[in-house]
């Protein structure tokens, strides 16, 4: 449209109108890059900087000398880090960590949604998933106040509970096993109800006709959840596990670094707290770094494996 | 869902039995979901001589508010909750002027380097440099023991730009054609076109970020030395955590000075908690409708 009208009038427009439609085409798009233009910055400084600067994991990297002027060690901080039984243990914590997560916090939310989705009482399915979402808005040093004001062993609510019934109590916050417990219980306790939405989103997306041709067939309640609704939502559920596969040693911070006390750092020491430890602590910038970059490599390889998996099953998964 | 004439009378019957367990379930769910809160506010509100016998379990037992006026003498308490409030609306404007600015462009199949600049927010999702990197660049930059640390290193989440790349890219393009032909430019067409088109999502991604920047303290306790700057979180975390640290190693006659904490302590965690406890319902109806416009393309 724009074109026939210049080719039409070529030969009569003045050089000055030219430049200025030419101009007006490139504002267009220049408008664009302007509104990138923070956004990558932000980006490229906050982000990739970084990962520039995680070149001091093969450096005896000098906080006066910076990562241009520290001098090159190779792998000696890795050999280093790998000669630690420290390192090991945290590894080893991680992964426990969040795979026993993954197992039991994993189905959590699906068993809820498929029966809130069940619920035909409107006004208490709202009220339910209002309260459900709720723990997801509370900080972590929230719920290890509450999780001590439950569990802890003099004064504790779950405690008393139990004395008050003539047992003995119970050391659920320093003898590490029962730690454990909480720390999962924690786990669910804080995201499962959150975890619903996702899943109750890819519930409304399920063809309505297939339960009532399945109700023609004489299909109860429990069958066409099996039949109809759990494989309408096995994409949603391949895709969520994927992430939180890529996500298996990529522990988050707070959890463990609130909840964690030390008569069970035996399993609540993991990469990301000994990272802060070794790191900002005792200020080893590059030992530190070398353990970060460990972690961020394997995770990695968790998130194209598991995405390769995924898409050999003949999944969609992430890319 | 009306049930057909067909069905019999049977399994209408084992229906509503599972109905009924279902709700019992979920019910039982949620009691979960809330005792928790309900013993803190409790245990906040009772006396020091009920909680040291053990009494209090979602009722207050002897009723007062002495805690609470502890807290609320706390200066320092105040300063932080005030910080966090400025903080918390301060970093939402700004991260969400950002999304959208990044969103927006990324919608344009015209925008050459689009796909590459895609890629370069979505590889930050997988990998990243590292905590201590990330310390060091904050450091160099001169951020430390000032607020902006707690602003600007964390600015964007990728993946509440993808959300809102999505939503963006799910308006029909007709309207935006349509204000091009009227003359208007990309950035009047984002402002009085798309904009007003997407404020559910705004809505949810605005909750997000406000919610996160309320509840994170990593950051605070790397960046942040200067006591007078702390956020409401490391201050709860003073409070609460380094209580427990010496409680869980301490002997049983320290029990009298623990308890008189302990309603300190609950007061000072529903301080904290109650904003969230404020603004939540309301927003609530928003971010479930606008994180399924973001779910639907995963």
């Amino acid at each position: 449209m724009d074109r026939s009208f210049a080719h039409s009038k070529t030969q009569v427009l003045p050089q000055s109108v030219k430049r200025k439609r030419q101009a007006k085409g490139f504002w267009k798009d220049y408008q664009l890059y302007l509104l990138l233009l923070l956004p990558i910055a932000y980006f490229i400084i906050f982000k990739y900087v970084p990962m520039y600067g995680a070149a001091i994991a093969f450096q005896d990297y000098s906080i006066f000398k910076g990562v241009g002027g520290s001098e090159w060690i190779g792998l000696d901080n890795f050999k280093e880090l790998f000669a630690m039984s420290q390192f090991y243990t945290v590894v080893r914590n991680t992964l426990l960590l969040n795979l026993l997560d993954l197992i039991v916090s994993f189905p959590a939310p699906i068993i809820l949604a498929l029966l809130l989705h069940e619920l035909r009482t409107l006004w208490f399915k709202k009220v339910a998933q209002t309260i459900l979402y709720l723990p997801h808005f509370i900080s972590w040093i929230i719920i290890g106040g509450l999780v001590y004001q439950i569990f802890s062993n003099n004064g504790g609510l779950v405690n008393n509970m139990i004395t008050a019934l003539g047992f003995e109590s119970v050391p659920f916050l320093t003898e590490k096993n029962h730690w454990l417990l909480v720390y999962l219980g924690t786990g669910i306790w804080q995201s499962a109800g959150w975890g619903t939405i996702i899943y109750l989103a890819a519930l409304t997306g399920i063809n309505k006709e297939l339960y009532e041709a399945s109700e023609v067939d004489g299909a109860g309640r429990w069958r066409k959840m099996w039949n109809i609704t759990l494989p309408g939502i096995r994409p949603t559920i391949v895709v969520m596990l994927i992430m939180a596969l890529g996500k298996i040693m990529t522990i988050g911070f707070e959890r463990p670094f609130v909840m964690g006390n030390a008569l069970v750092m035996d399993y609540a020491e993991v990469i990301s707290t000994f990272v802060y430890k070794v790191g900002l602590q005792s200020a080893q910038f590059s030992l530190a770094t070398a353990m970060g970059l460990f972690q961020a490599l394997v995770g990695l390889v968790f998130v194209v494996g598991s995405n390769a998996i995924a898409k050999k099953m003949g999944e969609q998964g992430l890319w | 869902m009306v049930e057909g004439g067909a069905v019999t009378n049977k399994i209408q019957r084992t229906t509503r039995a599972s109905d009924v367990l279902i709700m019992v379930f979920i019910g039982l769910t949620v009691l979960l979901s809330i005792l928790p809160f309900l013993n803190i506010i409790a245990v906040s509100l009772s006396s020091k001589e009920a909680i040291i016998s053990d009494k209090v379990t979602i009722f207050p037992r002897g009723f007062n508010m002495e805690s609470y006026k502890l807290v609320f003498e706390d200066a320092r308490m105040l300063k932080s909750m005030g910080i966090t409030i400025v903080l918390t609306l301060v970093y939402t404007i700004l991260s969400m002027v950002m999304s959208i600015c990044a969103a927006y462009p990324l919608t344009k199949e015209s925008l050459k380097g689009r796909s590459f600049f895609s890629m370069l927010i979505i590889f930050t999702m997988f990998f990243s440099g590292g905590m201590i990197p990330e310390y060091l660049l904050v450091k160099e930059l001169g951020m430390l023991d000032s607020l902006t640390s707690l602003i600007v290193p964390g600015m964007i989440s990728a993946f509440n730009l993808i959300i809102l790349r999505t939503f963006f890219s799910s308006i029909p393009p007709s309207l935006e054609e349509s204000a091009y032909l009227d003359g208007s430019s990309h950035i009047g067409t984002l402002l009085r076109i798309v904009l007003p088109l997407s404020l559910p999502v705004l809505a949810t991604l605005s909750l997000f970020y406000a919610v996160s920047r309320w509840n994170t303290y990593m950051d605070a306790l790397f960046y942040i030395t200067n006591s007078d700057l702390y956020p409401i979180q490391l201050k709860l975390y003073q409070v609460v955590m380094n209580s427990m640290v010496t409680d869980l190693t301490a002997q049983e006659g320290a029990i009298q000075t623990e308890v008189v904490a302990e309603g300190i302590k609950a007061a000072s965690i529903m301080f904290a908690t109650v904003p969230i406890l404020i603004v939540y319902p309301w927003l609530q109806r928003y971010f479930v409708s606008g994180t399924m416009v973001g779910a639907v393309k995963e």
